[in-house]
């Protein structure tokens, strides 16, 4: 018999561990896309019950109540009133509680009662409470309320039986009743969500005894992790130890991967035909989608370091510490993270950005992610450098080199910074910014398997990216690399009679205000896959054999052929960078909207043309032309 | 123990400094700097578990200008800035 799909969904406070309960009961089979028009993340998951029932279950975001005052929050009141489109009523409701911490759940819950939908309540981490002395009444809690009430632990095997044995009950006696229970939920006016807690809180005297004292633990960690001074210390190292990951222990698996796509694109090379054919796998396809999958080892591993420290409840803490810090530039404590991974790359920082729940702020950050330094100018930085930049001593100890990096490092926060500002102060005007208020929830022991399923969950989702948008990125721009062939007695390199060429020419004249001459024009078209590819463009368009390796020759050519004014201008324009097609699709992705990926890509252009512009015209006068 | 909280002058917590304990008389959201509307604000602090008689104690400060907070409010551990703190009367 073919049963019909049923839909559950997960609604709980943020910590509640409500997350580590979705990924119990759907392992691996889960789905993260956007709500329609909106920046947040829905997460479906699909499981069946013992008596055979096909669940799709949808994670709800977190709230403390339905009177949805973020889009996130909104979502969640919608979906459980049945107002959200394109969604189902839901046919169960499963309202999730810390079992440690049960009164703004409770609350939540009484709340929720209103919406009538059959709803049961989840004490979840029921182990952790039992250690720490906390003792439910499960039956008179249940009475009390008036709704069914089963314990659950999720991180443990068999943990949810009797939540999976509840759900067949319930779902079996919701489909005898005759006609849904009225929705007579409004939302709650002052005095009515204070006469709701109170309930709460005269339900739980009840029913739950607490221990004398609360977690030491946490109350021994946070005197170190929050101290003012020591806190910052350790968010440091920590941070350092995060960075060293991504950089350092990626490098191995990057040139690993760098090197098995060469490899192919060789092998496709010689099975093939010399042709358009061979071409368009080995320089479209392969390389193109290669040079996006390099990138996984470092969105495994921040997204390891997000994940591990989200679930230990460090997270919360971090946005503490930083709060004041960021928030003098209009960030959001929450920003941090996701700003600190951009400086490997921007893509998995603009994913990381999941973490702010507030729109809004996540926007910002997101609009400012591509101006941290990624990995991937470093090239391009260090050949200019390199090729430009006298090695001398300034005041006898600082490498001169080594103070342009950094003040290319500088330059970029700096305008993050002024960007976020002038965000917050044209485009958000209307909007009140999100204070600061968040439960800093007890540590954890991280679950490894809930991890590895949340890490597995990004992966995949950056590598349907690779494949769809940033694949035809890709395959755009070898188009405009490769036609129209070269006629048949070609002198110069290929790509001087391609697209990209006619582009670049036409784009010099624009470009010729900022000491930019055509060959920059052209290289910078091929650079939108990926910043670095620059440097192998330039190399073409002089006609230089050899590719990367022959970079240092590159230098040389370029010291010759260049002003220090142009190369210069060079450098400010890549502070900002536009024409990174990757980011731009990624941005398009996460805020499900062509209009921010517009917004971004204009004002960094104008960012880029502005600084470079300065740059030139001050070199020229100093002499530097 | 108890008579002398009930005979200090009550005060409103964003005021009160590291390891200052009490309990919340009432909440007062008309009078602070808070970016949101008094009966959002409001709300939201009950939602955290301000309520009237729970205990409060402050835990952490932050290092700029001793903000943001970490309030322990009966069982749980809360974070709010001073601002929004205003809002919440102690004794």
């Amino acid at each position: 018999m073919e049963s019909p799909l049923l839909h559950l969904a997960l609604v709980g406070t943020p910590n509640s561990g409500k997350t580590s309960l979705f990924n119990a009961l759907t392992g691996s089979r889960q789905k993260v896309a956007n709500y329609p028009g909106v920046t947040v993340e829905r997460k479906e998951g699909a499981f069946v019950t013992p008596q055979g029932r096909q669940i799709s279950l949808v994670d709800l975001p977190g709230t403390y109540s339905l009177r949805g005052r973020s889009p996130d929050e909104e979502i969640t009141r919608d979906f459980v009133l049945g107002r959200a489109t394109g969604e189902v009523l839901p046919d169960l409701v499963l309202c999730v509680a810390d079992s440690t911490n049960l009164r703004l759940t409770i609350r939540l819950l009484l709340e929720l009662k209103s919406a009538g939908r059959p709803l049961a309540l989840v004490l979840n981490m029921f182990d952790i409470a039992k250690r720490r002395g906390v003792t439910v009444d499960v039956a008179a809690l249940s009475q009390a309320l008036g709704v069914p009430v089963v314990t659950s632990i999720a991180v443990r095997k068999g943990g949810t039986d009797d939540l999976l044995q509840l759900t067949d009950r319930l779902l079996s006696e919701a489909a005898a009743a005759t006609g849904d229970r009225a929705n007579t939920w409004r939302p709650l006016t002052v005095p009515e969500l204070r006469a709701t807690q109170r309930e709460a809180d005269r339900i739980i005297a009840q029913t739950v005894s607490l221990p004398e004292r609360p977690d030491t633990w946490t109350a021994r960690i946070d005197s170190v992790a929050l101290h003012p001074v020591g806190g910052l210390v350790i968010l440091l190292a920590i941070l350092f130890i995060m960075f060293q990951g991504v950089f350092a222990w990626a490098q191995p698996l990057m040139q690993l991967l760098s090197a098995a796509f060469d490899a192919l694109g060789q092998l496709v090379h010689d099975q093939l035909p010399e042709g358009l054919l061979q071409s368009f796998l080995q320089n479209g396809v392969i390389s193109g989608v290669g040079s996006v999958i390099v990138f996984l080892p470092q969105i495994i591993i921040i997204f390891l370091f997000i994940l591990l420290l989200e679930d230990f409840g460090y997270m919360a803490r971090a946005a503490f510490l930083m709060d004041r810090i960021m928030g003098g530039a209009g960030l959001h404590g929450r920003a941090f993270i996701p700003l600190l991974s951009s400086f490997a790359c921007a893509i998995p920082g603009i994913m990381a950005t999941r973490v702010i729940d507030n729109r809004r702020d996540r926007l910002t950050t997101i609009l400012i992610a591509p101006l941290m330094t990624c990995s991937a100018r470093i090239p391009v930085y260090t050949l200019i450098i390199s090729a430009f930049i006298p090695p001398t001593k300034v005041w006898g100890l600082i490498n001169l080199q080594g103070l342009v990096m950094f003040g290319l490092y500088a330059a970029g926060i700096i305008s993050a910074l002024l960007v976020s500002f002038l965000v917050k102060f044209f485009l958000m005007r209307d909007y009140q910014p999100a204070p600061f208020m968040l439960e800093l929830p007890d540590y954890k022991m991280p679950r490894l398997r809930s991890i590895a399923i949340g890490v597995y969950t990004r992966a995949k989702m950056f590598l349907q990216r690779a494949g769809t948008t940033i694949f035809a990125m890709m395959v755009l721009i070898w188009f405009l690399a490769s036609f129209p062939q070269p006629p048949e007695a070609a002198t110069e390199p290929a790509i001087n009679y391609s697209l990209a060429a006619m582009i670049g020419q036409a784009i010099a004249p624009l470009l010729h205000p900022v000491g930019f001459n055509w060959q920059i024009a052209v290289a910078l078209v091929p650079g939108m896959a990926a910043r670095e590819v620059a440097v192998a463009a330039l190399g073409t368009v002089y006609a230089i054999e050899g590719g990367k390796e022959a970079a240092e020759q590159i230098g040389q050519v370029l010291a010759t052929k260049w002003s220090l004014a142009t190369a210069l201008a060079l450098l400010a324009w890549y502070i900002f960078a536009p024409q990174c097609a990757s980011t731009l699709a990624v941005i398009r992705r996460e805020t499900g909207s062509w209009r921010w990926m517009a917004v971004t890509f204009v004002y960094m252009f104008a960012l880029a043309y502005a600084a470079a512009f300065a740059t030139y015209h001050i070199a020229v006068a100093m002499g530097a032309g | 123990m108890s008579e002398i909280c009930d005979t200090r002058p009550p005060l409103p917590l964003g005021l009160a400094r590291r390891g200052y304990t009490g309990t919340i008389q009432h909440l007062a959201a008309g009078g602070t700097t808070s970016s949101l509307p008094d009966v959002e604000l409001e709300s939201r602090l009950i939602e955290l578990g301000f309520v009237e008689g729970a205990r409060v104690e402050i835990l952490h400060e932050g290092i700029v200008g001793r903000d943001p907070i970490a309030v322990r409010v009966d069982n749980i551990t809360v974070a709010v800035r001073r601002r929004e703190a205003m809002a919440v009367i102690v004794a």
